[in-house]
């Protein structure tokens, strides 16, 4: 049996990863056609598997993947107590992007978490429903906004284009990953102040749950050794 | 791990206790209307409950507690004064780790009654009290009535008591909101230069220049909570010595008559909360007349003020001495807002608990 790890199967994140592991002595290609799903690494007794980004805290958490590369707003997002199921071995330092709450720019009057909760509370009396804030990032906006105190809020599912719901009267406000700012600021909407909910990069995950006997983590071992030994 | 078999039999042998004192046999659906439950709890209750889709009923939630459903039956077909219990399973999503069930048996017990508010929540207290004596439990009481008529006696605005009123079950943002009131913590620096501009270019331009107006929030609901924060900008803080007194009310565990005592006094300078304390006082004679030893009744003016948000007056539990590991045994509470909300328009003075017979189950156990 050899160690599996996921990588993101597409894009800059999988050129990254791709650049990340070279840099440090490890070469990772994509076998056969650009349209295959295999890979594999040079000098390791490591299989690559390539998953999209979003199946990898999954696949860490059945424990399928030995290791695996993703961010760490996925992980968090998808895995209940997720320090119990993985363990993060190494951020990476690419794939940056901040889980932020954006409000319409014109709310002068929001500045803060507990301007958020008073004008919810303003908003519910006065239209009759709780402020809805648009995220595909259920768990993290939850518990943040728990943490803080904020009520009379309601999150409202949001796939994509999660920007675009303001404007078309789905949500009063959004909790989406940014990395520039710029589609927030073209579609009229700012970052609240104290509305940073995390702040996401790749990074190299463990899985706990993974079968790390037969050698598999005498592997591991000499991979870290390679990697930052 | 008691069987289910055993555990059913345990809640059957309440349920009949319940029945037997005059209780009416309710059931619910399992599947709630998750906007109902939702437009109650908040989001918080999504985290608790499973949630399920249907493809015409929209967003369904596996019951996660009797109340609603047995509020709403009651408010549709419901005679007075009623007296109901349910048992059945509820459903509760749980931490990974906390070893929680997340599906149980709950019996519970409600009375909607308009006469005599006290000696309702004393029938319901000892009702509690009598079915689970051979479990040796330790009462706990309180009462969400006396938290709210000491913010609403505060003299400060009623945007300011309906701030603090709104966060009585977070007791963290509650403290926030009460440190800024007083001026213990100093304004907001962005509200403050938001303050400053307004003052200076006048709201309509400060608006128009944050950007174009879009979404439900209207460019009206802005002008008007910048006209509220002008307002308390210009309020005085809550005195120190007010605040003091809400810190004693909350910090409040006695037994009961000592608590009550405590309030009367409290009541010589705020008599705003008299009626309040009056109630107490009926309650706790009603407790006497019902046969509880109201003498070492702990009392904790802070109970109840982190569990679900419906609870407004007399609040309950029963849990196990030295076992933290486990939930209380039961718990309950008066929640007649609850009604007016579910009620459209109408409302009834309704008090209830509701008990976990697996806990009961394991204890008697533990004794046998």
């Amino acid at each position: 049996m050899t160690l599996k790890l996921g990588v993101p199967s597409k894009g800059r994140l999988m050129e990254k990863t791709f650049d990340w592991f070279a840099d440090r002595g490890i070469d990772m290609r994509r076998s056969g056609s650009d349209r295959e799903y295999a890979a594999q690494v040079d000098g390791a007794d490591v299989d690559l598997v390539l998953l999209s980004a979003g199946e990898i805290p999954r696949e860490l958490q059945a424990g399928r993947i030995h290791l695996g590369v993703t961010g760490s707003d996925l992980v968090r997002e998808r895995i209940p107590a997720w320090q119990d199921v993985v363990r993060e071995l190494q951020p990476m330092g690419f794939g940056f992007a901040d889980l932020i709450i954006a409000v319409p720019a014109f709310w002068v009057d929001v500045n803060s978490l507990d301007d958020l909760d008073a004008a919810a509370a303003d908003f519910r009396r006065r239209h009759g429903h709780r402020l809805r804030i648009a995220t595909k990032y259920h768990r993290l906006v939850r518990e943040f906004l728990r943490d803080a105190g904020v009520a009379d809020y309601q999150l409202v599912d949001s796939q994509g284009a999660t920007e675009g719901t303001v404007k078309n009267l789905t949500a009063e406000a959004i909790a989406d990953i940014t990395s520039t700012g710029e589609t927030l600021r073209a579609n009229h909407l700012t970052i609240l102040p104290g509305g940073l909910i995390h702040r996401s990069q790749a990074v190299l995950f463990k899985s706990r749950t993974a079968d790390w006997s037969n050698g598999n983590k005498e592997i591991l071992e000499d991979l870290v050794d390679r990697l930052y030994g | 791990m008691t069987d289910k078999i055993t555990v059913r039999a345990e809640a059957e042998r309440l349920f009949a206790f319940f029945k037997a004192s005059g209780a009416m046999a309710i059931d619910a659906d399992l599947l709630q209307p998750a906007d109902t439950l939702l437009d109650l709890y908040g989001e918080d209750i999504r985290a608790r409950a499973y949630v399920t889709q249907d493809p015409n009923r929209g967003e369904m939630m596996l019951r996660p507690d009797f109340t609603v459903p047995v509020v709403q039956t009651h408010m549709e077909h419901g005679g007075e004064p009623a007296r109901y219990t349910y048992l059945g399973e509820v459903f509760r999503k749980q931490q990974a780790d906390s070893g929680r069930a997340t599906e149980y048996l709950q019996v519970g017990y409600e009375l909607f009654d308009r006469e005599d508010p006290e000696r309702a929540d004393a029938e319901v207290f000892s009702l509690f009290n009598e079915v689970l004596s051979p479990l040796g439990l330790r009462p706990a009481t309180g009462d969400i009535g006396i938290l709210k008529a000491a913010v609403e006696t505060l003299t400060t605005t009623e945007r300011r008591k309906g701030a603090l009123m709104r966060h009585i079950w977070r007791p963290r943002r509650f403290r926030a909101l009460l440190d800024r009131f007083t001026g213990r913590v100093d304004m907001d620096p962005a509200r403050k230069a938001l303050l400053d501009r307004v003052a200076k270019d006048g709201a309509e331009a400060v608006v128009e220049g944050g950007g174009p107006e879009i979404g439900l929030r209207s460019r009206d609901d802005v002008l008007a909570r910048i006209a509220h924060l002008q307002a308390d900008a210009a309020e005085p803080p809550i005195s120190r010595s007010e605040a003091e007194v809400l810190d004693v009310i909350l910090g409040l565990r006695e037994t009961l008559p000592n608590a009550h005592q405590h309030l009367r006094d409290i009541t010589v300078d705020l008599p705003g909360m008299a009626a309040s304390v009056d109630r107490m006082a009926r309650r706790m004679d009603a407790l006497a007349a019902a046969g509880i030893t109201v003498e070492d009744l702990p009392f904790e003016a802070s109970f109840g003020r982190t569990t679900l948000e419906y609870y407004d007056g007399f609040v309950f539990g029963f849990v196990a001495e030295g076992r933290p590991d486990l939930p209380p045994v039961a718990t309950g509470g008066r929640y007649d807002a609850l009604t007016r909300v579910l009620g459209r328009g109408q409302e009834i003075p309704a008090v209830g608990g509701v008990i976990r017979p697996e806990l009961v189950q394991q204890l008697r156990e533990g004794l046998a």
